[in-house]
């Protein structure tokens, strides 16, 4: 089996998979929680362009019910040179297994520029919520050798340039974000090692344009899908074929556009915020050779020496290069504790410690349980896990109980397991914030500020012992990047669930009917960074909020009460009434259904959906006395 | 040598990659006799043949064929040839 081709992660699929897409055909008219789980189930096998094709069925029929769960959804405008209908019709099945609900709208056929240029094109007019630039080298003029340098610059800056007209033009018709991908250079040699060195080279010139490709993206915000890259790692040679170039115009081999679509359902369901939070990891011959408890401290196989010592080595490190970009570490195993922690304490080439796993679940019980287990002290959902686990058998029971947790596959040799969780992709990130790289840290300190907890009875004093400081402001620059990601990404403590591209978030930072807030915590076990986003719109008498979101993570702590008391202050000195507040409720946000009226507003209105509207009178608000610091400086100075 | 592919066989994929059921392959069928198998779902059905029953055809002798009859006997010259 080749990985990349193969998908070599994901299960087989079952011999009856065609009926099991009939009879969900049969339920998608009325759509549930079992139903979207079924499909996700289904769609986690590795799955070849037709029995892709069944899926996709099943998801544009799913996409017409208005009833969400765990599922997101996506509208993909796709602008390709050639025939990209394999790759549309491969790209809403493979989006299932990373939990989006993708419809593809199709450009017309080697008409990119037009698509780009007409506001009434079938693109622009669908209002996609991104579009896909996947250009190909012949269609921009790069596969015939130039001899002069300069000519060879002209033709990288006309195709670069053709790039940002049909970005440029598209950019008003899209809601969120165009998608640029780099181009796939030629396999075959011109003149051999030179390639690269010869500018006009068409392989140099490929790489040229995939150059300032990559910059614009980091420059203008455009997301990166690299396909250079993945075609690299596929092998040039098997990812080009001329035939079906030739023939119909394919753009790659049909045989990967599994792998290429999954690579792009990977980067659109981290637009989505549906990217894994949590990898959970076995022992026993996952982190280390043999089994501790028979085996001893002594007996297992970690560490440099032997190919098996080091292959564990190896995935250790590979967890760890994890955490180190925010992924958080947890350990589920069927083991006495005490014995199971014990290399992570002893053993001296462990590179794991126990200070890097958030959560120990070491006990006899199933794993599924302790999967359950570990999502809940964390607080986060059961489809932010990613299950590592050597054992095939541990690999079925989490699959058939717990559907949402992702499973990969490992080949029998260990030194391949970090190669399948890497291609996995279910840590795909599209930015990577400050917060992101400490965020392993803020589930620990969690963890502490619980044992805190034990240790106080009442609350209040032990959110006093926390010595918690609340800083408060408004939109800025600086903030942008994780305020959409914050806005993005919430679910449960989510009032209006309104979603909101990193271009509207600037927007806001100056507009003068808005009140906006980014509020950060921290205490004295670390800084929790940036957990709450408040828009207020007050262009009338009365304070309307637009969105009022916060991380689940500081949840109990009181600082909605600290920001309900900043945006009164303000909007009393502006004048202002009243302040109103909406719930909307969501599949995730029933938490927050009462948040109003916990904060003392009085509920004027509810309509037959669930969603409520909310009132507080200003003159008759007063400002509690709260455990922590408040800093919001920014506020003085504009009142 | 290599395996004879029976019509039942070849039946199977175009079932696949058609998405139906009812197909019944003849010689003498031809893609306008099949609703659904158009220039795309072609390519599709020559991918999974390839992949399938493990054969590689040019180009030129894709454009050679008229019916499902003379795709079988392609087929089994060359899984013949190559098996």
């Amino acid at each position: 089996m080749n990985l990349l081709e193969d998908l070599g992660w994901l299960r087989r699929p079952p011999s009856d998979l065609r009926n099991r897409c009939r009879s969900l055909g049969r339920a998608v008219s009325a759509p549930d929680l079992a139903f979207d789980t079924a499909l996700i189930e289904i769609a986690s096998h590795a799955l070849d362009m037709n029995q892709l094709t069944w899926i996709s069925r099943l998801v544009a029929d799913r996409l017409s019910s208005p009833v969400d769960t765990v599922l997101a959804r996506f509208k993909l405008g796709l602008l390709g040179s050639g025939t990209m209908s394999f790759i549309s019709s491969a790209i809403p099945g493979s989006g299932a297994r990373h939990l989006t609900l993708i419809e593809v709208v199709e450009g017309d056929y080697g008409r990119s520029l037009e698509d780009a240029l007409n506001p009434a094109s079938r693109i622009r007019s669908a209002c996609p919520d991104g579009v896909l630039l996947a250009l190909d080298y012949r269609d921009l003029h790069l596969d015939m050798a130039v001899t002069d340098p300069a000519a060879a610059a002209e033709r990288v800056d006309r195709a670069f340039s053709h790039l940002q007209t049909v970005a440029k033009n598209l950019r008003p018709s899209v809601k969120g974000p165009l998608f640029l991908q780099t181009l796939v250079p030629p396999a075959e040699p011109l003149f051999g090692s030179l390639d690269r060195a010869e500018a006009g080279t068409p392989y140099a010139m490929v790489s040229a344009l995939n150059e300032r490709i990559i910059r614009s993206c980091a420059e203008i915000g455009y997301v990166l899908i690299d396909a250079a890259k993945l075609a690299n790692a596929a092998g040039l040679q098997s990812w080009h074929d001329p035939s079906q170039w030739h023939a119909a115009k394919l753009p790659f081999a049909p045989g990967l556009v599994p792998l290429y679509a999954d690579f792009v359902c990977r980067t659109v369901a981290a637009i989505r915020g549906k990217t894994r939070k949590c990898l959970v990891l076995d022992l026993d011959n996952t982190l280390w050779g043999g089994v501790i408890g028979d085996d001893g401290l002594e007996g297992i196989r970690l560490g440099q020496g032997s190919a098996e010592g080091e292959a564990y080595l190896a995935i250790q490190r590979t967890a760890l290069e994890y955490r180190a970009r925010g992924i958080v570490l947890a350990v589920s195993s069927k083991n006495d504790e005490a014995v199971a922690r014990e290399p992570f304490r002893t053993h001296p080439e462990m590179l794991l410690r126990e200070e890097h796993i958030a959560v120990f679940q070491v006990n006899w019980q199933d794993k599924a349980s302790n999967l359950r287990a570990i999502a809940e002290r964390l607080n986060i959902g059961i489809d932010s896990l990613v299950f590592l686990d050597d054992n095939p058998f541990e690999r079925e029971q989490v699959r058939r109980e717990l559907p949402l947790v992702a499973v990969p596959e490992l080949p029998a040799d260990p030194a391949l397991y970090p190669a399948a969780l890497a291609w996995s992709g279910y840590f795909e990130a599209v930015t990577i914030s400050a917060e992101d790289r400490k965020r392993a840290d803020f589930y620990q300190a969690n963890a502490a500020r619980t044992a805190v907890l034990a240790d106080n009875s009442d609350m209040d004093s032990y959110l006093r012992s926390l010595d918690m400081t609340c800083t408060i402001r408004p939109f800025d620059r600086l903030g942008r990047a994780r305020i959409a990601q914050l806005i993005n990404k919430s679910n449960q403590f989510n009032l209006t669930t309104r979603r909101c591209t990193e271009n509207e978030v600037a927007a806001m930072e100056t507009a003068s009917d808005k009140f906006t807030m980014q509020i950060r915590l921290g205490d004295k076990f670390g800084d929790s960074g940036m957990i709450s986003v408040i828009v207020f719109d007050k262009s009338g008498d009365n304070w309307i909020n637009d969105g009022w979101l916060m991380s689940c993570r500081v949840l109990g702590r009181r600082v909605e009460e600290a920001a309900l008391a900043h945006v009164c202050a303000a909007a009393k000195a502006q004048g202002a009434k009243q302040l109103i507040g909406r719930y909307l409720p969501s599949a995730k946000n029933q938490m927050v259904a009462n948040h109003y009226g916990k904060l003392g507003f009085t509920r004027i209105k509810e309509s037959q959906d669930g969603a409520t509207v909310w009132a507080l009178d200003l003159d008759s608000y007063r400002a509690p006395s709260l455990p922590m610091r408040i800093d919001n400086a920014e506020l003085t100075c504009v009142a | 040598m290599g395996m004879h592919v029976t019509m039942n066989q070849l039946k199977e994929v175009m079932q696949d990659v058609l998405d139906d059921d009812s197909i019944e392959p003849t010689e003498t069928m031809t893609a306008e006799d099949v609703e659904g198998w158009d220039s795309l779902s072609h390519i599709r059905l020559m991918v999974s043949i390839e992949k399938r029953f493990k054969v590689k055809f040019t180009s030129a002798e894709v454009e050679k064929l008229r019916n499902v009859g003379d795709l079988l006997r392609a087929i089994n010259s060359k899984s013949g040839v190559v098996g």
